[in-house]
């Protein structure tokens, strides 16, 4: 066993990165917590700083105000860390790549680990997205 | 005055879902003013919007904001009907009442969960948001997707509900009625909620009319604008139903106001729904050909207030300009009074009570910082970025051809 996956062995911490979203991914996140699909019972849960977390999920598009502050909570975050782009914007910016304060999809700032598409995914997809990943490693 | 603390909630606190940084100047526990700073979710959303078609509008409307992502279309079409003139068919009318109607239940039981949360009693809020699932399970049945519907077209809507969905429809309804039954006794009779949010964050009428504010938190001072009344679309003329009101103007009253107006919306849904049976199925959309030239003015009642629409037409296939004034706008502007002199701790609740949505509200403005004057963006820099942006994409499409 590796020393990453022996990192991501057990409850993962998440920290959750609103960029320019419309709201409805960051809903969906909130939902995966909430008692219908309820991700606590497998030890994944939603921390308020980055210092704590193993998980970095960043939706929405990334604008030139958010770009800056997605780059130093990066830097924040200790490693290993997984990042996750989810939903349309986080993957490719989505409607939003011709808007005047684009950044850049979010793996053009930052090094992503997996994609999770879909606008916005379903809770569902966002736990599988997740399993797979932490499979993977 | 003492000497000022400053404490800044966000730009990304766990707190809230989307990214706004407030900055509350205290002295002691008492919050002494409060600053807001936006810019985080800008996307620049009417500036698109000049480079899409009429159909693909309604796409990037639904996505300012994913909790009313049927208000906003709702507003654009009634905008653009104006300008061309036409009259949807009752069916339609219906079908899009039923939509708006079934969203403002689970925007404002999503209200209820995260008031709850931000309480700090978590139970509220697991409660609320498990009861909401039905409603989005009701969303995926009849439009396909759980959050942004793409119901809405020009002349009508997209899909239409049939007799089995009706039933089921019905069935479901049963089911979040007992629930907000449930819900709204917990919530009532809760001496807890009832001492962190009676008296706090209080808005007087007075207040709410110099603010311009809209919505559940007008309504909760006893001031009764509601779109849905005093400017009817839609169905809404057709069915009966009553705007609710409460006089205290506190957390509580906003809530107490929400709760009751979800009993309102189930019944204008049952209603909607005899009413869809009376119809022709089938009868849908009104084919429009072209959208002439003119000037069009859409209101709709979201969750949170009133959503504007103002759209020019040239003649072309997309609109001239279109501009967009969200509920939150105004709302969030009420926080000078409701927020200042109370504790940090009672600040917290005072922000969710008008159930603020930062997406709708992001602006591009000449931004500059009153005390120290610093100028965060202005409008020069805006429009150089434009130009930079459009000679990008520009130079993209040239490379691809
Ligand atoms: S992917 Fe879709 S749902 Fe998610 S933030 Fe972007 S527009 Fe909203």
């Amino acid at each position: 066993m590796g020393f990453k996956s022996y990192c991501f062995k057990k409850s993962l911490w998440v920290f959750h990165f609103g960029g320019a979203s419309c709201n409805n991914c960051d809903i969906e996140i909130l939902d995966c917590l909430t008692p219908r699909h309820d991700l606590e019972r497998f030890g994944i849960l939603l921390v308020g700083s980055i210092r704590h977390a193993d998980v970095l999920l960043v939706n929405g598009s990334i604008n030139l105000h958010d770009r800056e502050r997605l780059l130093e909570i990066y830097r924040q975050a200790p490693k290993p860390l997984l990042v996750v782009a989810i939903g349309a914007c986080g993957c490719t910016g989505g409607l939003f790549t011709e808007s005047i304060t684009f950044a850049g999809p979010v793996d053009k700032i930052i090094p992503v680990d997996a994609y999770i598409p879909g606008c916005p995914p379903k809770p569902e997809a966002i736990i599988a997205g997740i399993v797979k990943l932490v499979n993977k490693n | 005055m003492g000497r000022k603390t400053l404490i800044p909630i966000g730009p990304y606190h766990p707190l809230q879902e989307e990214p706004e940084l407030f900055k509350l100047y205290c002295d002691g526990e008492i919050v002494k003013d409060i600053q807001w700073v936006t810019g985080y979710n800008h996307r620049s959303i009417e500036k698109l919007s000049e480079s899409k078609t009429y159909e693909q509008v309604f796409f990037l409307v639904e996505r300012i904001c994913g909790i009313c992502s049927t208000s906003h279309p709702f507003a654009f079409a009634n905008a653009v009907e104006e300008i061309a003139g036409v009259e949807i068919t009752d069916r339609a009318k219906y079908i899009r009442s039923v939509i708006a109607e079934l969203e403002r239940i689970h925007s404002h039981l999503l209200w209820v969960g995260l008031a709850g949360h931000f309480l700090g009693y978590n139970t509220v809020f697991m409660w609320a948001w498990k009861y909401r699932e039905p409603v989005l399970d009701l969303f995926e049945m009849i439009t396909g997707n759980r959050n942004s519907y793409a119901m809405f077209k020009v002349g009508g809507v997209r899909r239409d509900i049939e007799g089995s969905k009706i039933s089921e429809i019905r069935k479901v309804l049963d089911v979040v009625k007992k629930k907000t039954d449930l819900l709204t006794g917990a919530v009532m009779d809760d001496p807890v909620i009832h001492a962190r949010t009676k008296g706090v964050g209080v808005l007087s009428k007075q207040d709410v009319i110099d603010f311009g504010a809209v919505g559940p938190t007008a309504r909760a001072s006893g001031l009764a604008i509601d779109v849905r009344m005093d400017d009817p679309y839609a169905a809404y003329p057709l069915v009966n139903w009553k705007v609710i009101t409460a006089t205290a103007g506190d957390v509580f009253a906003k809530a107490e106001v929400r709760l009751l107006e979800m009993y309102e919306s189930i019944s204008i849904i049952e209603q909607c729904l005899k009413g869809i049976e009376k119809e022709k199925e089938g009868e849908i959309t009104v084919k429009v050909n072209e959208i002439p030239p003119g000037i069009g003015h859409g209101r709709a009642e979201a969750p949170r207030g009133e959503v504007f629409h103002f759209v020019m037409s040239d003649g072309s296939n997309c609109p001239a300009r279109h501009k967009i004034r969200a509920p939150s706008y105004v709302n969030i502007a009420t926080f000078k009074k409701s927020c200042i002199g109370q504790t940090i701790a009672d600040a917290t609740i005072t922000l969710a009570g008008v159930d603020p949505c930062y997406c709708c509200t992001e602006r591009m403005a000449v931004a500059c910082d009153s005390g120290t004057g610093e100028v965060i963006l202005n409008g020069r820099e805006l429009i150089e970025r434009s130009v930079l942006r459009t000679g990008e994409l520009k130079s993209t499409l040239k490379e691809r051809t």
